[in-house]
């Protein structure tokens, strides 16, 4: 599906449904320098249990246009310029990594238009190692294999996905091999420099869940505790052998752990 | 300085896909000899019919055996994903009917394995897709001729018999110029070898009867995916971008994005041809990768010897092998190949067709079998055999001479295998 968000093209997977805005609306926000088809393993499932499903590609990821937007702000902004483009009054936020935090600042300056909030791999911040930041900003690969070596799990290095034949490291590879220069730098200085959510925390009212890898290096699961108190009625489901891309590595618990919230 | 530390291809043959099994501990991949697998409830059922979650459904699709040799074959081969099938033949099929229908076109080298050469050009005009066989070597002839209809560029890492390495970045660069993938047979090479995907390619394939296996118990194939390849930007693969009634219109390539075509491979290819691996095979083609990576080295090292003894051997005429410095893909083949260019080539017997069957009939160690990257030494005479479907235009195309002969060089003390020989050469010229 297509959409114009300020101006520029907008890619989006429904799930497999045509997008019906009557329904209760998901939508799901990538990580850094990842696309809409790492939500591969929930969105055709709420799309076909009632919920109207957008997992967009950002501005300048996947198949959207657009500049990249070089800041959380900036891409909170932007997810509330979608819902209405959209055509919703409301969405629940689904977000992974830098689309968690996107999901926090969305919620707590748009209350209105957010319903409910899953955030996946989050922390309260999210400092990226300078030599990764360094390596994005260089166009080098050693960010994209430093970001899928600490992205998986332990236990996903040897593989065993859950979709027959698949294997992570390479899927990772290939996603992160097909930004254009800059963007993944883009992202991660947005996520480096983003100390906002504990404070963005106590605005939020929507029901909210967190899902967490017990093994994630990326955003350990402790790191989200704060940001878990500060939300009221917060939920953390922590899922065991599970690294930072919990989505695809443990997909059937992520998807539980988000059925009953969003 | 950080670094990441992913585990190196030698632990991934003995690990990739696999963890003990959780319940009963086993260390070793179960054989999940089962045909269908029980559903949790009626909304799991309909989930994973609708690919709305991951999971097996029936062994035609998907099987746990079979899934951890995918998976493992995508690790060795830098693939972002795999499909086990029933055979090399199978793979490359399901690949094609996964990218064209009637209609498509195939531009693919003339050193090609006879079956390969069998299926593109006799069995597939029939459903309306042609091939333009190209000599591997003529790269201009590869771009001029891909046509607006043009789906596919086909090639063998190592030629069959004659040992032509392919360039394969080079022809990877004028595939992707023209917006179409580029596929590799890697069966000669293995993922040990070469891995092509590595150096352009998008999709490999492989007879796993082969090297893979390497035991000659069990036949089957598999194909690999880069996930690279920009099916969208190319807009010529509506299987893959366009909405599929097979699964309520869906698109593989917005929804899978970097596994769009082997997702389509199976969910339409395995589903429909049916030409799916058994759990057993997987079980056995498991036992040869765990080993695959010391086989290929003792493989390069015998045929090294082999070759040096036949090079100076009087009753041989000509040795087409990469490994020898007057072969033309020598530095090609060094350079894409560090390791070896493998352990298949052939040589041309002095007196022709009659020697060479005095020749092979003489071998005792060597078995006159038809296949390749067996444990043990096979010998063939690719004319009258692998072959015998060219006619006398095409074998010289393909560079195959009426007295030529193709050793795969096994695992043996090499010392018998230059005895057994030795021996053959003498009683072959003899006569």
């Amino acid at each position: 599906m297509k959409l114009t968000v300020n101006g520029h093209a907008v890619s989006a997977t429904t799930g497999g449904t045509d997008f019906d805005p009557a329904k209760p609306a998901v939508i799901f926000l990538h990580g850094a320098g990842f696309d809409r088809t790492a939500w591969r393993l929930q969105t055709r499932w709420f799309a076909h249990h009632g919920r109207g499903v957008l997992a967009v590609d950002f501005p300048a990821h996947g198949w959207s246009d657009g500049p990249a937007l070089d800041s959380i702000a900036a891409m909170a902004d932007w997810t509330a310029a979608l819902i209405e483009v959209a055509g919703l009054k409301q969405a629940a936020l689904v977000g992974h990594s830098m689309g968690a935090l996107v999901a926090v600042e969305t919620a707590a300056r748009f209350p209105d238009k957010v319903r409910a909030l899953g955030l996946c791999g989050v922390a309260a911040e999210m400092p990226v190692h300078p030599e990764m930041l360094e390596s994005a900003k260089a166009n080098t690969l050693k960010v994209q294999e430093l970001m899928t070596f600490w992205g998986m799990g332990n236990a996903l290095h040897k593989g065993g996905m859950v979709s027959p034949g698949l294997w992570l490291r390479r899927e990772s590879l290939a996603v992160l091999s097909g930004n254009r220069p800059g963007v993944i730098h883009n992202d991660l200085a947005a996520c480096n420099v983003y100390k906002d959510a504990l404070a963005r925390a106590a605005a939020i009212k929507c029901p909210t869940v967190l899902v967490l890898g017990d093994g994630d290096l990326m955003t350990p699961a402790a790191k989200a505790k704060p940001l878990a108190a500060a939300i009221a009625g917060a939920c953390t489901v922590v899922i065991s052998n599970s690294g930072h891309f919990m989505i695809v590595e443990r997909p059937d618990e992520t998807l539980e752990a988000l059925k009953s919230g969003v | 300085m950080v670094e990441a530390k992913f585990l190196k291809p030698d632990t991934l043959a003995l690990h990739a896909g696999q963890h003990p099994d959780p319940v009963t501990g086993a260390r070793a991949v179960p054989i999940y000899q089962t045909t269908s697998f029980v559903f949790r409830d009626v909304d799991h059922a309909a989930s994973l019919f609708n690919l709305e979650v991951g999971g097996h459904i029936y062994s035609r699709i998907s099987n746990p055996t079979v899934a951890v040799f995918e998976e493992r074959v995508a690790a060795l081969e830098e693939g972002s994903g795999a499909l086990g099938v029933s055979s090399g033949q199978a793979a490359l099929h399901i690949a094609i009917a996964t990218l064209m229908g009637a209609g498509g076109h195939i531009v693919a080298s003339t050193s090609l394995y006879g079956g390969t050469r069998n299926m593109l050009g006799l069995t597939l005009p029939r459903f309306g897709i042609t091939t333009t066989f190209i000599n591997p070597r003529d790269h201009d002839g590869f771009a001029k001729a891909i046509r607006p209809e043009t789906r596919l560029v086909l090639g063998e890492t190592v030629g069959n018999p004659g040992g032509e390495i392919l360039d394969i970045p080079v022809i990877a660069d004028i595939a992707h110029k023209a917006k179409i993938p580029l596929m590799i047979d890697n069966t000669f090479a293995s993922p040990v070898l070469c891995r092509p995907l590595t150096l352009g390619a998008d999709i490999v394939f492989h007879s796993a009867t082969k090297f893979i296996g390497g035991h000659g118990v069990a036949i089957g194939g598999v194909i690999v995916e880069s996930g690279r390849f920009d099916w969208e930007g190319s807009g010529k693969f509506p299987t893959l971008t366009e909405p599929y009634a097979g699964y309520h219109g869906i698109d593989f390539a917005e929804e899978f994005g970097p596994h769009a075509f082997i997702m389509r491979a199976r969910t339409e290819g395995v589903r429909d041809f049916g030409s799916c691996m058994a759990p057993q095979t997987a079980f056995y083609l498991l036992q040869g990768l765990e080993t695959l990576p010391l086989r290929m080295a003792r493989h390069v090292e015998n045929a090294r010897k082999v070759i040096g003894f036949l090079k100076d051997n009087p009753a041989v005429e000509r040795i087409a092998s990469p490994e020898l410095p007057d072969h033309p893909d020598h530095a090609l083949g060094q350079r894409l190949l560090p390791k070896g260019t493998g352990s298949i080539f052939s040589f041309d017997i002095k007196g022709g067709r009659e020697a060479g069957r005095r020749f092979i009939e003489r071998l005792r160690l060597f078995s006159h079998l038809a296949n390749v990257g067996d444990a043990k030494s096979l010998v063939i005479h690719p004319a009258s055999t692998t072959h015998a479907q060219l006619d006398a235009a095409a074998l010289k195309e393909a560079g195959i001479g009426e007295g030529m002969i193709r050793l795969s060089v096994g695992l043996e003390d090499p010392a018998d295998l230059l005895d057994d020989l030795g021996q053959a050469l003498r009683a072959a010229v003899k006569a």
